[in-house]
Formats: structure tokens, C-alpha cells, sequence
């Protein structure tokens, strides 16, 4: 049992410090996460427009402005491999196949930033997972 | 000894319709009858085949494929078309080893080629290796009664055409479809002067084929399915009772009619561009009356792709789509609604769940 003395003491001595803040941020703060998540979004759409495998060949070649891509769809039931697949899936198939690459490890920045920009291009779509 | 080169039509035609007629598949006794000028004639279309260098002799082997499969195609129609079109964009960065590359391919064929340039072929070195080595950039012809008129229409402003360092520069910054630093294309005004002046000896009862490589008209800016100064060239046709403008750039079934001019496009043998509805960001003026080819699967790397070829009827055009692994589509100009129709889907209760683009 912790004394009353010592429990108020406890409970001035975290939030007279400011310590148990974690929840309230400025809008200071959100400009600069959205600033960092831009950073990644526009690396993204630089790797979309550059050739990531050993062909020349790039990912807005065949979707512009990362179109038709439908992000807002996954995970789904992908026909062609029989199985329910990611985005992640899928852009790792592009880079297999048409991009004649090698795949990104699912955790690979690359991989988040690709992800970042295709989705980004795409906001404001309702969700619709399974959507063929 | 000398042989003279005599084609299969004159061929045919020495030989007399009664004689042949009843050996020949029925097919090609189209060909000996076709001796009445003007009324029926066909030609063959390809189009955006994107050949690219990867690095000295090796190139992009999917668009390689497309490009021979087309050849390979149209080498074999029975009876052979008048000519072949080719819609722009042979190459992918206008370098001369993918346009000769392309044009190796492309020699394969022995018919007539009616040459229209794609911004991908020009913007290196500005038209100089196409002119030189494969066609002049805009000119006319006749043919069986019909006016053809190929256009460059992917001209752009002087302005944006000084900015880059170098010609790789610029070609890069064209080549790329979405580029928010981009230029719309345009004909321009020395054409369009040559253009009145090449029409004015014609009556309005001729019919009127325009081949261009951009539409000339304005579907999508950010994409340049777009030309700049489309509606001063669509006034210089007004006057034609049957005009038909055939487009490449967009690669993709897409029609439409604008007044008098019926609008149609090819598709390409490297890969299909998505519809400008499927980018939600941006508003688009996709014709209403197109019935969108279906969603491409990527897993058959052929689907989406392919050519065509175009009947010309009475001044008419009607274009039947050879859809590689996919339903072959017929688009064409049906006057009694008086704009393009499709053979089998025009009806939206026909429509199929693959149309719907998003
Ligand atoms: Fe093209
Ligand atoms: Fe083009």
C-alpha cells in the first residue's frame, strides 16, 4: 500500500512534469507528420517513375498516376494466384514480371514508400476489400 | 529469263472472275470484284509499339513480341489490305536504335506504310531520324476516292520545348504520361495553314480520313489525350459531310463523335493505358458513348494489347479491334444514330462486369 503522502506526490510529481502528455499534440505536430509522410510519398512516386527491375520498364508506364492500381480493394481474392493477396503482393508481382526485378522484402522502405504513393493517389476511395 | 513482280490482285485479276471465283475461299473474291473505285476498301492498323533499348542489342522483349505478333498477324489477312497505318510511338525514347529496331520489324511487311509520328518518336532529336529514315511528318493522299490526311500532332510550345538541358532531358520529361511538368500537344499554326490549303480543292462529298497520333480532341489534360488546339483544326473540317479522325497515343477502344467528325482510336501493341475515370483525383471528359475494353489481367501479358483493322464503306469507317487474348470488338459509324456504335455492346443492358473501369 502506497501512503496518500507519497501518492500525491507521485501523481504531481508525472503530470506536473508534463510526462503523461502522450495524447494531446498541437497543430504543429500534424504538419510535421504529414511533412514526413509527403517525404515518403514523394520518394514513392519516384520509385513508380523509375525502373526498378532489369528491363527499363516502370510502374506508371502502365498505371499513371499510379490509376488503376485499385489499393482500396486489398486485400482480396486475386484469381490469378488463387489465394487472398496484399498490395504488397501484388507490387512484388509487378516487379517480378513485367519489371523482370526481383521482389522488395514486405518491410523494405521501398516497399512502404511504393505503398505510400499508390495510396495516396487513391484517397478519398472508400474502402473495399475483396472489391474484384 | 525475267519475271516481272506481279502482286495477287493483278494476279487475280488477269485470271478473270469466272475462272477463279470457284477455287477461291469465299473471302477473297471480294478482292476481284473490288474493281469499282471509291466504295469498299481496308487497311490495317498498328500501332504504339514502344520498342525499347535496354543496352546495345537487347530490348524490351514483351514489346518486342507485341509488335511481331501484329506483324505477323497483318502479314496474313486474306485478302491483304490496301495499306497499313502505323499510329506513333514505334519507339519508347526516339533513339535511332529503337526506331531502326522498330523499323526492322516492321519491314516484314510487304505493303505500303502510312507513317503518323507519336511524341515518343520525336522529342530526342525533334523529328530529324523519323524524317530522314522513316516519313515525312504531316501530308496527304488519295485513295479509292478518299481524302487522307496524316497530321503531327503532337507539336507543343516553344517555351516548354527550350527548358531542358539537354534532348534526353526533354524526351524523358515527354515520355512520361503524368508528368504535372508536362505540355499539351498541339498542331499548330503552320499546319493547320497547310491543312485549308490541302483541303480546299476538295468538295464536301468527299469523304475525309484524318490520321493523327493524339485525339484532336480534349478528353484529359494531365494525360495529353488532349490537343491544344483541337477545335481550330475540327473548324477546318466542318465543311466535309463524313469525316473520320483516327488517333493512337491513348491506347485503348475509345470513340466518339464531335458535330460532324467521327472520332476513333487504336490500341497499341506494347500495353493498355487505364481509362482517365480510374484516376479519382482529377475530372475527366471521357466520351460517354465509348464502351470501355475490358480490364486488362496482367497476368496474360498480351491482354489489352493488339491492332485492327478498318473497313471504309460508302465514306464510312468501321474499325474491328483484334484484341489479343481477350473478345474482338467492331466499332462503327452507324448513321442512323449518326455517331459510332459497338457491334455487340452498345446496348447497356449487354454491358459485361469486366467494362467497368474504376
Ligand atoms: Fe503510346
Ligand atoms: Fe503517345
Amino acid at each position: 500500500m502506497i501512503k496518500r503522502g507519497l501518492f500525491w506526490v507521485l501523481v504531481l510529481g508525472i503530470f506536473g512534469l508534463g510526462l503523461a502528455q502522450a495524447d494531446e499534440f498541437t497543430k504543429k505536430d500534424l504538419e510535421k507528420w504529414q511533412k514526413a509522410f509527403m517525404a515518403v510519398v514523394k520518394e514513392g512516386e519516384r520509385l513508380f517513375h523509375s525502373p526498378l527491375g532489369s528491363n527499363k520498364v516502370s510502374c506508371d508506364m502502365c498505371h499513371p498516376h499510379a490509376s488503376n492500381t485499385h489499393p482500396e480493394t486489398y486485400p482480396k481474392f486475386q484469381k490469378q494466384l488463387g489465394k487472398v493477396a496484399t498490395l504488397r503482393d501484388m507490387i512484388n508481382w509487378c516487379l517480378e514480371n513485367p519489371l523482370e526485378g526481383k521482389p522488395l522484402p514486405l518491410d523494405d522502405p521501398r516497399m512502404i514508400a511504393l505503398e505510400a504513393y499508390i495510396t495516396w493517389e487513391r484517397r478519398g476511395v472508400p474502402l473495399a476489400p475483396g472489391k474484384h | 529469263m525475267k519475271f516481272k513482280k506481279v502482286s495477287r490482285r493483278k494476279f487475280l485479276k488477269g485470271l478473270g472472275v469466272a475462272a477463279v471465283a470457284g477455287s477461291l475461299p469465299l473471302k477473297m473474291v471480294e478482292v476481284v470484284y473490288g474493281e469499282k473505285p471509291a466504295d469498299k476498301f481496308t487497311f490495317a492498323v498498328i500501332s504504339d509499339a514502344h520498342i525499347t533499348q535496354i543496352k546495345g542489342t537487347r530490348f524490351v522483349r514483351n514489346f518486342d513480341e507485341g509488335l511481331k505478333k501484329a506483324v505477323f498477324e497483318v502479314s496474313f489477312m486474306d485478302p491483304p489490305p490496301d495499306f497499313v497505318v502505323f499510329g506513333g510511338d514505334l519507339a519508347q525514347l526516339g533513339k535511332k536504335e529503337e526506331l531502326d529496331h522498330g523499323l526492322e520489324i516492321m519491314s516484314q511487311l510487304s505493303l505500303p506504310i502510312k507513317w503518323v509520328v507519336g511524341e515518343h518518336d520525336f522529342y530526342l532529336d525533334m523529328g530529324e531520324y523519323w524524317q530522314k529514315h522513316l516519313s515525312p511528318l504531316y501530308y496527304s493522299f488519295d485513295h479509292k476516292g478518299v481524302h487522307f490526311v496524316v497530321l503531327n500532332s503532337i507539336l507543343t510550345y516553344e517555351s516548354w520545348i527550350n527548358q531542358f538541358k539537354d534532348p534526353m532531358e526533354r524526351m524523358l520529361n515527354m515520355a512520361r504520361l503524368d508528368n504535372p511538368k508536362g505540355s499539351p500537344f498541339m498542331v499548330g499554326k503552320e499546319q493547320i495553314a497547310w491543312l485549308k490549303k490541302d483541303l480546299e480543292k476538295y468538295p464536301p462529298e468527299t469523304p475525309l480520313v484524318v490520321l493523327s497520333h493524339s485525339p484532336l480532341y480534349k478528353i484529359f489534360k494531365p494525360w495529353n489525350f488532349w490537343t491544344d488546339d483541337a477545335e481550330e483544326v475540327q473548324a477546318v473540317l466542318k465543311r466535309f459531310k463524313k469525316v473520320t479522325v483516327l488517333h493512337g497515343h491513348v491506347h485503348q477502344v475509345l470513340y466518339n463523335q464531335i458535330g460532324n467528325i467521327t472520332f476513333m482510336a487504336f490500341i497499341s501493341t506494347a500495353w493498355p493505358w487505364p481509362y482517365p475515370v480510374s484516376y479519382s483525383q482529377l475530372p475527366n471528359a471521357v466520351p460517354k458513348v465509348t464502351v470501355f475494353m475490358n480490364r486488362a489481367d496482367p497476368f496474360k501479358e498480351r491482354d489489352g494489347t493488339g491492332w485492327s483493322y478498318i473497313n471504309i464503306q460508302n465514306g464510312y469507317a468501321a474499325q474491328h479491334y483484334q484484341l489479343w487474348e481477350n473478345t474482338p470488338r467492331t466499332v462503327y459509324y452507324d448513321p442512323k444514330v449518326s455517331y459510332p456504335v459497338d457491334q455487340d455492346y452498345q446496348d447497356p443492358a449487354r454491358r459485361i462486369p469486366p467494362q467497368e473501369h474504376y
